[in-house]
């Protein structure tokens, strides 16, 4: 308990063990707060909660789910990502190793993305009183000056841009946690977008006119969102939406919409319809852009909803997901 | 009611001869071939899974024949529609 | 042969589509029933009601084992829940679906150790790994899922596990036709026939809706295919005057059905003599209990298990939309009280129940006013 309490435990786990994983200038004072120059401009801001069973899963962790997933609120809001604050909530009697392992996933995520990670705070609870480790992240983007994104943006005839397949994040951890005794050979997709979403804008900085990472909820609830805030319907072309076969395979198994599944390395966006072609061209140039596919369209109607369309014509509504996914048999 | 999914067996256990490693898309699991005794299967079978449970061997050449039955009848329809003169758009849309 | 894909070809689902469209006749309308949950998912899933002629109305059936699941049931099963050193198994399924006093995943929430299983061999598994603890596995389903149980009832015998019990509430799905058949209100035409059900049960059980009421019947796969080309079989039936079994799952459906599956039921359970189905109401022989046999295993008999009773709300119309008398949105509450978020009918509980289908895939998340 006693390193969440502020003496000299608190200063020996940040001195000792946080501060040189994520070194770097804004951090270096370990001031209160960290103070950093930015001209003048747009400045986007996010928090994030991150709680996720198990901590480590195949292609990820807490530690880079949490960088990651804030990245990519910026980058979807059309934002550089400059600096990112976290803060952590452990469990008391958490294995140093394990923070540790996390801590340098952390700094390894936000390396790549070369972004600070200025400051955070930690505190210990009780055993019992959190499961092990949660993460609370804030992170501060400069938004591109070209933008002019949002619902209100979008027009009938845009298409809807998706990075890549989707639900391997989503299905990898329901698998992880081991209760339904399936295995696949399936990674997380925690990621960066950031590096599509630049390419993205930089090809077609007009054409971009609304974007979203589709984490909890999935594709379809993040398309039901954009449909009622745009006032638009939105068709879905379901043989284009991009699908590993066994993400597909555990959703038959487990009678799971691959629509509803969370996607951490992955983001819609909607581009003006004479753009759409460059705006594909220029995501799927990206080193894990190669999947991305236009898989819908806007249409007036029917309004506020998202249809999914099939090969012969067959047309389903997708409704927003209500609560979590759970596997059903019947 | 009901979800069953068709899948097929990878591999038996030595040791517990009741349970078959199943394989549907990539995705593994073990499933339980005591329903299916009268039947002996072997690896490459493809059996209907639902909760954990094989309920029926899936027969190839009854597969087959539907297809095949349905790809006919798809064809005199679509012929007779010619004939008649009254057409379907490319999704299969009726107009 | 994947089994799957090869049954959702757009060619093929258009050619057999083509011939519906070509053999109804325009003057007639056709009521065709699917009796099964999982038919009425995949109808909705696959936007099959935009490949076929305007005057197929399909009906959807009582095949769903969580929507007929009486809330008294629910109650019963929760309780079990609330005992000490209890662990409530369940599918997922059964996690939503509301008791007098919240959901089996409220409950979780509060502090009752009640998981989800895929299957009932996993509970027999949570069972044997924590043997301070009474585990009991609550079974839904049809014939399809109590063949499950009942292997899952004998081994848990051969392994001695004692701490294992089973809340038996297993339906067949026989009796729940013949009491839509037997309502004077039932204007339904023929029967896509429940598939799975007849993976066990085989095709013969259905031949007395034939026989007895002159009523096609044709028991379907699940994937678009299947499901048209069984509508385009009644609709021959009906223009030929017949009425007769047919079997179009052939690549999985056994006319006999699987005998070992029948085998383990009948060692397993025995009929109860009567049981109450939501929107139906109590049905003679038409659900399981566990046979004398495994009396120890039973946890009707191991508990005093409370045997609550709750009259289904009387707005909701989910009796006459079961019988096909009204569609779902007609239902006065549909879409406004009641919604998948906020089920007061037993139809909108699970997401095969004809009125969470229906809102799902058709109704835009607003209130209908027709």
């Amino acid at each position: 308990m006693a390193h969440g309490a502020g003496g000299k435990a608190s200063r020996r786990l940040v001195e000792g063990l946080i501060a040189p994983l994520f070194a770097n200038e804004t951090l270096a004072p370990l001031a209160d707060a960290a103070i950093f120059p930015v001209a003048a401009c747009r400045i986007a801001t996010t928090a994030d909660a991150f709680v996720v069973k198990p901590l480590r899963f195949a292609g990820g962790s807490i530690g880079e789910l949490c960088i990651n997933g804030t990245l990519n609120d910026l980058a979807v809001s059309g934002a550089c990502p400059r600096t990112i604050m976290v803060s952590l909530i452990l469990e008391a009697g958490l294995e140093t190793a394990t923070l540790r392992a996390e801590l340098e996933a952390m700094a390894a995520a936000a390396a790549r993305a070369g972004v600070a990670i200025a400051g955070g705070d930690t505190k210990v609870v009780e055993h019992g009183a959190c499961d092990r480790m949660f993460v609370t992240t804030f992170g501060v983007g400069v938004v591109d000056e070209r933008l002019r994104l949002g619902a209100q943006h979008v027009r009938k005839g845009d298409r809807v841009l998706l990075s890549g397949p989707i639900g391997d994040h989503g299905i990898t951890i329901l698998l992880a946690r081991g209760e339904l005794e399936l295995e696949a050979d399936l990674r997380s997709d925690t990621r960066s977008v950031w590096p599509m979403v630049r390419a993205l804008l930089d090809a077609v900085p007009d054409g971009v006119r609304w974007m979203r990472d589709p984490t909890r909820g999935g594709v379809a609830t993040a398309l039901n969102e954009l449909a009622r805030d745009a006032g638009c319907a939105i068709a879905l072309h379901e043989d284009a939406i991009p699908l590993r076969s066994e993400v597909r395979g555990a959703c038959e198994i487990l009678g799971l919409d691959p629509l509803h599944i969370a996607n951490e390395g992955q983001f819609l966006a909607v581009v003006a319809e004479r753009d759409a072609q460059r705006a594909l061209e220029a995501v799927r140039a990206v080193a894990g852009g190669e999947d991305a596919a236009l898989v819908g369209t806007v249409q007036s109607e029917p309004a506020r909803a998202v249809v999914g369309i099939t090969g012969y014509g067959g047309t389903r509504m997708i409704d927003m997901l209500v609560g979590d996914p759970l596997p059903r048999i019947c | 009611m009901c979800l069953a999914i068709p899948g097929q067996i990878v591999a038996f256990d030595d040791a517990q001869p009741l349970l078959a490693r199943v394989d549907v898309g990539g995705v593994r699991r073990n499933v339980n071939v005591g329903l299916l005794a009268d039947d002996p299967l072997i690896a490459g079978d493809w059996i209907l899974i639902h909760v954990g449970f094989a309920l029926s061997k899936i027969s190839a050449e009854q597969a087959h024949d539907q297809l095949r039955m349905l790809q006919a009848m798809g064809e005199d329809a679509l012929a007779i529609e010619e004939i008649r003169g009254y057409t379907f758009a490319d999704g299969g849309e009726r107009r | 042969m994947k089994y799957v894909d090869e049954f959702r070809d757009p060619q093929l689902i258009g050619g057999v589509a083509r011939e519906i469209a070509r053999s109804v006749d325009p003057h007639r309308h056709y009521r065709i029933m699917e009796v099964c949950g999982g038919h009425t998912r995949a109808i909705y899933r696959h936007g099959l009601r935009d490949v076929l002629p305007e005057n197929i109305e399909l009906v959807h059936g009582p095949g769903c084992p969580v929507c007929v699941l009486p809330t008294g049931r629910v109650d019963d099963g929760l309780a079990i829940a609330q005992r000490d050193d209890t662990i409530l198994t369940c599918f997922g399924d059964m996690l939503r679906v509301p008791g007098t006093h919240g959901t089996p995943l409220e409950l979780k929430a509060r502090g009752a150790d009640i998981r989800m299983v895929y299957s009932p061999l996993d509970a027999l598994r949570i069972a044997q790994d924590n043997p301070a603890k009474h585990v009991c596995f609550f079974a839904i389903g049809f014939e399809t899922t109590a063949p499950s149980t009942a292997l899952t009832l004998l081994r848990a015998r051969t392994l001695g596990v004692r701490n294992f019990s089973v809340f038996c509430n297993h339906v067949t799905i026989v009796p729940g036709m013949r009491a839509i058949l037997d309502s004077p209100d039932m204007r339904i035409d023929g029967f896509v026939g429940p598939g799975h059900v007849a993976t066990v049960i085989g095709c013969r059980p259905f031949e007395f809706v034939a026989r007895d009421y002159g009523k096609p019947v044709v028991v379907a796969g699940f994937e678009p295919l299947d499901i048209l080309e069984a509508i385009l079989l009644i609709v021959r039936q009906l223009h030929a005057g017949e009425a007769r079994v047919e079997n179009q799952y052939r690549r999985i459906v056994l006319w006999e059905g699987n005998l070992a599956a029948l085998r383990a039921m009948a060692s397993a359970f025995e009929l109860r003599p009567f049981f109450e189905w939501r929107g139906l109401g109590f049905i003679s022989q038409s659900a399981l209990k566990l046979a004398p046999a495994f009396a120890d295993f039973d946890a009707e008999v191991r508990f005093r298990v409370p045997g609550v009773r709750v009259t289904d709300p009387k707005a909701a119309q989910c009796g006459e939309v079961l019988k096909g008398v009204l569609q779902p949105a007609h239902c006065k509450l549909f879409g406004t009280q009641c919604n998948p978020e906020h089920p007061v009918g037993a139809l909108m509980v699970s997401s095969e129940g004809a009125c969470a289908a229906y809102y799902r895939y058709v109704h835009r998340g607003e209130p209908v006013t027709a």
